[in-house]
């Protein structure tokens, strides 16, 4: 089925499209909006849709999408957990806790639980290294993380709705 | 020497230090008024007197690069704010964004009048959704109030500002791969020449500033340029002001602490850091993010043709001040100004693999000798933390890494490779153990 935008997504398209002296650079902030408006993945319909509001060619609308990390170019779960594995996170145990998430759920980073509710990844350096560790759930960053605090954050993602 | 100020922090843990009303009554969006009342010439002078090296990590004077903007050229003029704060160990971009949004607008103000820029993006990198959304708040009620669109504060000279997001990537931190993505391409750095000022956004004369380096300009205004930059112990070395420190890893107050520049790392470590977490010794310190070489206590200063180095000869680096210069000068880099402490309890060879992961993960590809050469490095750590590496391979380590420096478009290369030298030159002992032992009788630990 062809990718399309409800009203109000495309309302913020157009209001994107006027920070810019041209459509192309609306690239980035346009895929981010059809990515959140299709189950946080870009799918080859989103990349052609993108690629026709924008006037660009597909090839460099994939070219962008696959570039950048937080383009999903698969289908991923309904919750999205990232994990800060880099230095100053290490340094205060970040390897012990995605270790934790991974035997919580079953699936090693990079992986969907089989329920589809939760993805596993690993994230680089989140500039939050006074805070470390550190685990992004979805759009909330996660904080001083202790062994408690990242089982009641997974027990709300496999519980809750 | 550490001296505690609090010019952009004061607000920082009040519940409405990102309200434009806290920003007023701290005495924001004053300085704008008046650098908007002076020639652009005379702001800029201005804020050369300031001596603001760059807080992203480059260190270049900030006022010397508003200078470099074409007065007409008949195109648009853009400034570009840096908030794509990802080089690991960096976490004080993020506390201005999130907790004093409103200076950050006001430095974007002052910037755009200094360098003749109607619009100013500010690009943010996507993670970072409280600062996204302070940010977009912030703009809402400036613009409410008239200090942005058609005619801020009664001058005729429009000024729009712009949040635009990245999407992960590290190497969009670097400036001409962060106006390629705002342009809406992959995020690949450009050759330079042109430089962004000839030819940066949209092919237009173009200023890119780190977040902390534009609030700064705020500071210099309102207390002017000079008298900024003699708040630094390096103001003799054209290093003014005051900066925001931050300390993470191994230390028992991880955070991040303004002071006047020139503070030691000892001092950050030790007084505002707390000391090493569990009263370890200290290992060594990463002075400003992950690209930045590693110092040990026992590197010592030894520069004994320069005079301004002469109280500091033959100390320890950790007593040295921390600034731009002084830390080139001794095979480092001061970087961003977050430091990353490492105790004895970790293992080197193991921190060295997970900036190399880092780095393997970030390259943009663009360039054979870091694609290829971030690669191998890390197939090489893998090797000689499974105890399988030869000595050999520890000295095609080093070879593959000085092979990337000076062979890239960018200073990803040598952000990459300079750690790894430094490493395998400091705890060289720690990577032949690996190699000796078969991998054999290593903690392996990184956290205490």
């Amino acid at each position: 089925m062809a990718f399309s935008l409800d009203s109000e997504q495309q309302r913020q398209l157009d209001a994107l499209l006027s920070r810019y002296p041209n459509k192309q650079a609306a690239c980035i902030p346009v895929l981010h909006l059809c990515q959140s408006a299709n189950d946080s993945w870009i799918s080859e319909e989103v990349i052609q849709f993108v690629s026709e509001r924008l006037g660009l060619s597909t090839a460099h609308v994939k070219g962008v999408a696959t570039f950048y990390s937080l383009f999903n170019i698969r289908p991923v779960g309904k919750h999205q957990v990232w994990v800060c594995r880099t230095l100053s996170c290490a340094l205060r145990g970040s390897g012990a806790l995605l270790q934790q998430c991974e035997s919580k759920l079953g699936i090693r980073a990079g992986e969907t639980t089989p329920d589809g509710r939760v993805t596993l990844r690993t994230a680089e350096c989140l500039a939050s290294c006074g805070t470390a560790p550190v685990m992004q759930v979805d759009d909330q960053f996660h904080e001083n993380l202790t062994p408690e605090a990242v089982d009641r954050i997974l027990d709300g993602l496999i519980k809750g709705d | 020497m550490l001296k505690r100020t609090n010019f952009i922090t004061k607000n920082y843990g009040k519940p409405d230090c990102f309200r434009l009303s806290a920003y007023e009554e701290q005495g924001g969006y004053q300085a704008v008024r008046r650098a908007l009342a002076m020639p652009r010439e005379s702001l800029v002078e201005e804020v050369k007197r300031a001596h603001i090296r760059g807080r992203g990590g480059a260190g270049f004077d900030c006022g010397m690069k508003w200078s470099f903007m074409p007065k007409a050229s008949g195109k648009a003029h853009y400034l570009v704010i840096n908030a794509d704060e990802g080089e690991p160990g960096t976490f004080k971009d993020r506390t201005i964004m999130e907790q004093n949004p409103h200076l950050l607008l006001e430095g974007c103000i002052i910037g755009c009048w200094g360098i003749g820029a109607n619009v100013a993006y500010i690009y943010v990198r996507d993670e970072l959704h409280l600062s996204k959304s302070r940010l977009n708040a912030a703009i809402e009620e400036a613009r409410a109030k008239g200090y942005l669109g058609k005619q801020p504060f009664g001058f005729d000279f429009p000024v729009q500002i712009y949040v635009h997001t990245g999407a992960g990537a590290y190497i969009c931190g670097e400036e001409t791969a962060l106006l390629n993505s705002l342009e809406g391409r992959r995020g690949e750095p450009r050759l330079k020449p042109p430089f962004p000022a000839q030819a940066g956004l949209f092919g237009c004369p173009t200023t890119v500033n780190n977040v902390e380096t534009i609030s700064d300009v705020v500071l210099a205004l309102q207390m002017g340029g000079e008298a900024f930059s003699r708040l630094s112990h390096l103001h003799e070395f054209n290093d003014g002001g005051v900066r925001l420190y931050g300390v993470s890893g191994h230390v028992k107050r991880p955070g991040i602490y303004e002071a006047a520049g020139g503070l030691t790392l000892r001092e950050l470590i030790y007084d505002l850091g707390g000391g090493i977490a569990g009263d370890r010794e200290l290992l060594g310190v990463i002075p400003g993010g992950s690209s930045c070489p590693i110092v040990v206590p026992e590197d010592r200063v030894n520069l004994p043709g320069d005079p301004r180095y002469a109280p500091y000869n033959d100390k320890s680096v950790l007593d040295l001040p921390m600034g731009v210069d002084t830390f080139r000068a001794v095979g480092t880099m001061l970087g961003t100004c977050c430091a990353i402490v490492l105790s004895d309890a970790a293992d080197p060879v193991q921190a060295c693999r997970n900036l190399m992961q880092f780095y393997k993960h970030e390259s943009c590809g663009q360039c054979t000798p870091c694609r290829e050469g971030c690669g191998w490095l890390d197939r090489l750590l893998d090797k000689i933390v499974a105890g399988k590496a030869t000595i050999e391979e520890l000295n095609l380590v080093s070879e593959v890494a000085s092979n990337i420096v000076g062979n890239t478009i960018c200073a990803f290369g040598e952000g990459a490779a300079g750690p790894m030298l430094a490493f395998v030159q400091k705890y060289r002992k720690s990577f032949e153990d690996y190699i000796l032992t078969g991998g054999q009788g290593q903690t392996r630990r990184l956290a205490i």
